[in-house]
């Protein structure tokens, strides 16, 4: 099954101020993504941005592969410009998938992390408790999505407009510590410094933790060596090995 | 209508190879294109000891380019050969080994350890780094540290050997000149040039190595010119690379004396850019009803211009 193909914009809007939803149409059959996978797509239509983009699978639906993305940097703002009709070149799915949760689990999500992460909520309706962090209720984005398919959703911004003013990870810290039973798994997705306040909540604790990363890469499939996160065992590569790692594994 | 050409006693079905470091060990894109179609594979450079790497960030996007400080990480000889060369056996393309060290006794035992190898079908040096011996002079841009290890790694192989020049110096014609004096049978032109970008806000550069190698289409007009002043001065085939990205491109270097190309940064962005490189060459022979690719080779032609 190819995993290079042509795909036509199906649909491309703004789901809030600096969040986009990208609708594409794949030209030709392409294998099925696991949650947690994701694909590079062509950014601009000359050599600048000459790179293709990771971008995680946010939804698979009648055929068609659908991306959320916040416009950050010079990438997504060539990206945001793509039409209804546009043809996108996709490579895809790539990378490793989150394990398939056995049972309830805890699922964090920081700010465009959720993109990632609504995979896996669909996929396991009604079992996942939400950790929902971002800068604002601005970016809080496919927040009725999110109450449908997760158990419960517990929300932090930075600046209180939505939920608790805080970090995600401090209200994780705390039930974590409430807790007496068995610590439900982990999954995560969000920005480097997020995980790596996670990494400093679980250090000491019994739960298995599963993180999301994110890396610039130029290539998606291995070969370029530019996507490198430090492990126990060495240097491993974001876009194959990962993006999905065991917490345990990160030399952090 | 022949494509074929000949890199010193190598024969090559066609023109288009891979560049080192932008290709791994063939796998990774055995799944986007057929690997027999390829003029030859120059795997990712590989070095006596394995090693680790740069921290990151390693690469970082330049405008119609791309700036990478990988550190040359590489799992080793002895890796390739047990893990990696069995796979690309299974092929009727030639492997040329990419290699380094940092000090001549490491090239030498480098060239020895894949020279033995079956299924290694030439060498390519990679002379962009430092001597830890000499001061960390790098040797591909100093002539004398360049002909000390390009005439002791001759002595240590009688595989076609390639000395893939550093276009970090002053004269191009002259560091190949070198090269062909001291025993090698094809450069290579180009590697990366040297560049830096800054973070202007945090006033800190982009790369954790500071500085890496630019490549990608803003730097092919350097790499042609490369080509044709290096074409003047020598007489072994260059392979010519720098900023391919379609068959187009793959023509100039051609024409301006490449005997073969490398695709590069390309493959990154378009994981069958080989193939179509290869495509659109042969569909150019045709449409200029050019029968033999090797009529193309440094045909450019120097015509006098109407001053008006």
């Amino acid at each position: 099954m190819p995993r290079y193909c042509n795909a036509v914009v199906d649909e491309h809007g703004f789901v809030s101020r600096h969040f986009k939803l990208l609708r594409l149409r794949p030209l030709s059959e392409m294998q099925e993504p696991k949650a947690g996978q994701f694909y590079m797509l062509q950014a601009g239509a000359t050599s600048d941005p000459l790179l293709k983009r990771p971008f995680s699978l946010f939804k698979r639906e009648d055929g068609t592969l659908s991306f959320l993305y916040r416009i950050r940097g010079k990438g997504t703002q060539s990206l945001a410009r793509f039409r209804q009709g546009d043809s996108i070149r996709v490579i895809g799915p790539l990378g490793n998938r989150y394990p398939v949760p056995q049972g309830d689990f805890i699922a964090v999500a920081g700010g465009i992390g959720i993109a990632s992460l609504l995979s896996l909520l669909e996929g396991y309706p009604g079992r996942a408790h939400l950790f929902h962090g971002a800068r604002s209720a601005e970016e809080l984005v496919m927040g009725e999505e999110v109450k449908r398919v997760a158990k419960e959703v517990i929300i932090a911004t930075d600046d209180g407009s939505a939920g608790m003013r805080g970090v995600v990870t401090d209200l994780l810290a705390v039930r974590l510590g409430m807790t007496t039973e068995p610590l439900l798994p982990i999954y995560a997705c969000g920005p480097t410094p997020m995980l790596r306040e996670l990494h400093r909540v679980v250090a000491d604790k019994e739960v298995r933790c599963h993180v999301s990363l994110e890396e610039h890469m130029a290539c998606g499939v291995g070969a370029c060596l530019g996507c490198v996160v430090k492990t126990t065992s060495g240097y491993r590569r974001v876009c194959k090995e990962g993006p999905v790692f065991d917490m345990k594994e990160l030399a952090w | 209508m022949n494509l074929s050409v000949k890199i010193g006693s190598l024969t090559l079905k066609n023109p288009v190879m891979t560049a080192s470091g932008t290709f791994g060990y063939g796998e990774e894109y055995s799944e986007f294109i057929d690997l027999d179609r390829l003029g030859a594979i120059v795997v990712k450079g590989l070095s006596v000891v394995p090693r680790e790497g740069n921290p990151t960030p390693r690469v970082v996007e330049t405008p119609s380019g791309m700036l990478n400080a990988i550190g040359l990480q590489n799992i080793g000889i002895e890796a390739f050969l047990r893990d990696k060369l069995p796979f690309l056996r299974r092929f009727s393309t030639p492997v040329i080994a990419n290699f380094f060290g940092d000090s001549v006794e490491e090239y030498v035992s480098a060239a020895e350890q894949l020279s033995g190898a079956e299924g290694v079908h030439a060498l390519e040096m990679n002379i962009s780094c430092p001597n830890k011996q000499a001061g960390w002079i790098v040797f591909g841009t100093d002539p004398k540290a360049m002909e000390q290890v390009v005439r002791a790694v001759r002595k240590a192989t009688t595989l076609p050997l390639i000395v893939k020049l550093s276009p970090n110096v002053t004269s191009i014609g002259r560091m190949a000149k070198v090269a062909e004096e001291s025993g090698a049978d094809a450069v290579s032109i180009m590697n990366t040039i040297t560049g830096m970008v800054i973070d202007v806000k945090r006033r800190i550069p982009v790369l954790a190595n500071c500085t890496g190698g630019l490549s990608g289409p803003a730097i092919r007009p350097i790499a042609v010119r490369m080509v044709w002043e290096a074409y003047k001065c020598i007489s072994i085939p260059i392979i010519g690379m720098g900023g391919i990205m379609n068959a187009q491109d793959a023509l100039e270097f051609l024409i301006a004396g490449a005997r073969a190309v490398a695709v590069g940064t390309a493959n990154f962005v378009n994981p069958s850019a080989t193939v179509e490189v290869i495509e659109g060459i042969g569909h150019y022979l045709l449409d200029e009803e050019i029968p033999d690719i090797n009529d193309l080779i440094g045909s450019l032609k120097m015509v006098p211009r109407m001053q008006s």
